[in-house]
């Protein structure tokens, strides 16, 4: 016993000047105290002040951590979303031995290695911010999640190893057998990928909502529970598909410039291609994300009322103003890509007619979702409305219109793609007939549907029933996209061409929605990543450690706009360095004269 | 290269439109400053002036009035206190206070003990309430603090308020720091301190300063006369603000004196 304490003071002699922290006791001093008082396992958070955070003059902690944070998070995002395209697309490639594929995905995991390289410097940065700026934060969390912290930097040498060698192999793990096992190298990649993503979100929603530690955030020791805390899955979810749409919107971006510079029919035709299945992804996985939304928020609601009314209320409510305003966006420049792109089937003339209706709902749509509730006014103001909501427009500004709006905005671009899908296709089947009865019976029952619970809901029920609501609504859509594809896919299997597509046949403007597309995805993940952080106000870990640096105010929207903005350019100006870097390793410049002849 | 130029004019027009809607196109709210952590002085407090400061918990650091609000998110406080003692023979009821001070007390720090029909938890069964407890997490009242929403609740629904002002100095200190309790207050020198004292800023904006749950009073005497000002204070559902909802408390007329009224309508009045 005698020489284990011992031991026990070595120890803490020769790491305690690297642990130790004023204010904080490391729990090795605690176990090497342990003989003159029962101390606990693990200590409570540490009650701060001001000057327990370091200062670097001229340097803005906060900014620092911020910027570090969210550029990492960006190139994180981009880096686990294009495995995942790659994936997607070599398997499709495998599928239909179709041989563009194979080289479209190549072109993109090439990509990939320098904003690899992009994503662990910046990673590295955040980590140094923390421990320069916020010293005890990291020690704190570090003491609960070390096990995590410590397997998380193993399984990088995992994630580089199963990088390197999906990409240096790919054109030796060619055919047959070794195609099967280069395909099981990428999905080992994406999987490394994505718990590596999900271990890092541990950390994230356990400063959101703690679980593992009791009200004065003593440890138990359990560091499962301490993962698996109440914000875990519902985040984990949430990111996975938006890594898949972002990856889809920047790799679209980068067709669109190549598409827009390409001078010859076939690079055109090539990159138009690449634009379009790279937005049909990014769509693809726009559909189902703000369900993976509600959820998160519902989650948010039932961990703490507090925290969700404070989501949703007070300053963060005009964030959802300016969220409609880019998801409106996002949406917008999607349909309005797919209607463009019509253009490159002959036999898109029979549809072109519905498009202007589709566009009124979906802008109706979009107005509804970005008209606000209560209206901040000057006293005359407020007496001429006779109270600070509008009268006719004021309950379009509750949350159950705005439900009933974002359905009916994805419904309509669920039609979008039918009609894009069968465009080019005359159906065979002998019951296309009744197939399109049904269909049209299935979206007017669906939207009569979503109607009638949003209106009945949110205006003549209580609180508890107009949130409700939003689960039988979103059931509702997602019944008529499974269901509606469903009978599409089957009702044109085997269908005629009307003439073959006229890939590069769309007009440039459309490359700009695609820009659009990736610009207003990178700065929304931006700005929602303001109002993830923001949700815990004055606490680095909710309820439990208390932010008590100058920082710990929540900053006003224009403020994290401006940051989200500075962000979204330097990310913007990385992104377009690695995507150069790419074209770079490509060329070849003939040294004439330069090198010394050799004798044959 | 003139390509690249206008894709990244285009995507900086982008970008600066959502910075400008963030900047200038929504209100700029400046959120509020992080609760600092004062200690209370209760020495020398009155019992009308520990209500106010359960009024002013109830209202802000307590942030009660988050679900508790017409809105439907979670019940109406204001007969709480009345209704006690026939929740406490409920046999739903599952704590162990003995009275009506006790249960209010118990429902703050042990909000499943009793959960109102309707509002518990999905799935519950009405056991459960969402309602954490209010002595600990983000909220984290202290014990004085916890005593003065009780008060706040029971003189809010015009019961006897039972609670004492805990000195946290013994039993001797509390019984002498109770005594002028039961003396009178003496009335508010002018309407400022007045308006400070029954804490109306929570909800009402005065000279632009205070909550938005109430019509702005800034400018108030412009339009309103001083019959309907004094009626609002005295009877404040006899006429609701369109766009507002009945959460201003009934019993004004109970606790201010006459003097204080009229200084108050006469400074309202003069609010132009």
């Amino acid at each position: 016993m005698k020489k284990i304490l011992w031991l026990a003071v070595l120890a803490a002699a020769l790491l305690g000047p690297c642990l130790d922290l004023p204010g904080i006791e490391s729990p090795l001093a605690v176990a090497a105290d342990s003989s003159t008082a029962a101390a606990p396992a693990h200590p409570p958070a540490p009650k701060l002040t001001a000057a327990d955070y370091p200062r670097i003059a001229g340097v803005n902690s906060r900014v620092f951590v911020w910027l570090a944070a969210q550029l990492h998070l960006w190139f994180a995002a981009f880096v686990l979303a294009v495995p995942i395209f790659v994936f997607i697309i070599e398997a499709i490639g495998m599928a239909t031995r179709d041989k563009r594929y194979d080289e479209l995905a190549y072109e993109f995991i090439k990509v990939s290695l320098t904003a690899y390289s992009f994503t662990a410097i910046l990673g590295g940065l955040l980590a140094f911010g923390l421990l320069i700026f916020y010293p005890h934060l990291f020690q704190y969390l570090a003491s609960i999640f070390k096990e995590s912290m410590f397997y998380y930097a193993l399984l990088f040498f995992a994630e580089s190893a199963c990088l390197y060698i999906y990409y240096y192999g790919w054109h030796w793990l060619q055919g047959g057998f070794k195609k099967w096992t280069h395909l099981t190298l990428g999905l080992l990649l994406n999987a490394v990928g994505t718990v590596l993503m999900f271990l890092a979100n541990a950390w994230t929603t356990f400063m959101m909502s703690p679980a593992g530690v009791d009200a004065q955030g003593v440890f138990s020791g359990d560091a499962w529970a301490a993962i698996h805390n109440f914000l875990w899955n519902p985040i984990n979810l949430h990111r996975t598909i938006a890594n898949v749409a972002y990856g889809g919107s920047v790799v679209g971006a980068y067709a669109a410039f190549k598409f827009l510079s390409a001078t010859a029919k076939e690079q055109r035709a090539h990159y138009d291609w690449m634009g379009y299945t790279a937005n049909f992804i990014a769509i693809a996985a726009l559909l189902p994300l703000p369900f993976a939304g509600y959820y998160l928020t519902a989650e948010i609601y039932a961990y703490s009322q507090q925290m969700g009314i404070t989501s949703m209320g007070g300053i963060f409510a005009w964030l959802f103003i300016i969220q409609a305003v880019l998801i409106g966006a996002l949406f917008l420049s999607a349909n309005y890509y797919l209607w463009c792109g019509m253009g490159r089937s002959d036999g898109a003339a029979r549809y072109n007619r519905y498009i202007k209706y589709l566009a009124i709902v979906i802008v109706g749509a979009f107005l509804v979702w970005f008209t606000p509730h209560t209206l901040i006014l000057t006293n005359a103001e407020l007496k001429a409305l006779g109270g600070p909501y509008h009268k006719y427009l004021g309950p379009l500004g509750i949350m159950p219109a705005k439900n009933g709006a974002v359905n009916l905005m994805i419904i309509m671009t669920t039609l979008s793609f039918l009609l894009y899908r069968r465009a080019n296709k005359i159906a065979t089947v002998a019951w296309a007939n009744t197939g399109n009865a049904i269909q049209v019976a299935l979206f007017t029952a669906g939207i009569a549907n979503i109607l009638f619970i949003s209106i009945y809901h949110g205006y003549f029920t209580n609180t508890v029933y107009k949130v409700a609501s939003s689960i039988p609504q979103v059931l509702t859509t997602l019944i008529i996209i499974v269901a509606s594809t469903v009978i599409d896919f089957l009702m044109y299997r085997g269908a005629k061409q009307v003439a073959p597509l006229h890939w590069g046949r769309v007009p440039d403007r459309a490359q700009y929605a695609l820009f659009l597309l990736a610009v207003a995805f990178t700065w929304l993940m931006g700005l929602m990543g303001y109002i993830r952080s923001g949700l815990r106000q004055h606490w680095h870990v909710y309820g439990v450690f208390r932010d008590a640096s100058a920082d710990a105010f929540t900053p006003t929207l224009g403020y994290a706009a401006n940051v989200v903005t500075g962000a979204t350019i330097v990310f913007m100006a990385l992104v377009i360095f690695v995507f150069w870097l790419s074209q770079v390793s490509g060329r070849k410049t003939p040294p004439s004269g330069y090198w010394k002849e050799q004798p044959a | 290269m003139k390509i690249f130029l206008k894709v990244i004019v285009f995507s900086l027009i982008t970008i600066g439109f959502f910075a400008g809607f963030s900047n200038f196109g929504v209100p700029r709210i400046e959120p509020a400053p992080p609760p600092e952590e004062a200690e209370l002085d209760l020495g020398a407090m009155t019992m009308d002036r520990f209500i106010a400061l359960g009024g002013e918990i109830y209202n802000g650091k307590g942030t009660c009035t988050l679900c508790h609000n017409a809105l439907g998110r979670a019940p109406l406080l204001d007969k709480t206190a009345t209704v006690a003692a026939a929740r406490l023979k409920d046999a739903r009821y599952k704590g162990a206070a003995k009275n009506a001070e006790e249960y209010l007390y118990e429902s703050l720090v042990k909000p499943s003990v009793f959960v109102t029909a309707g509002f518990g938890k999905a799935g519950t069964n009405d056991t459960e309430s969402p309602m954490p407890d209010v002595s600990g997490g983000a909220i984290g009242l202290k014990e004085a603090e916890l005593k003065a929403v009780v008060a706040y609740l029971q003189d809010l629904a015009g019961a006897e308020v039972t609670v004492s002002i805990p000195t946290g100095l013994g039993q001797t200190q509390t019984k002498e720091a109770s005594a002028p309790a039961a003396a009178p207050r003496p009335p508010a020198k002018d309407a400022p301190t007045l308006l400070a004292q029954f804490t109306c800023t929570a909800c009402h904006k005065v000279k632009g300063q205070g909550g938005v749950l109430g019509p702005d009073l800034s400018k108030i005497g412009a339009t309103r006369d001083k019959n309907y000002l004094r009626r609002a204070i005295l009877d404040p559902n006899a006429e609701i603000t369109k766009g507002f909802v009945p959460t201003m408390p009934p019993n004004y007329g109970e606790q201010m004196y006459a003097k204080e009224v009229e200084m108050l309508v006469d400074y309202l009045a003069g609010l132009k």
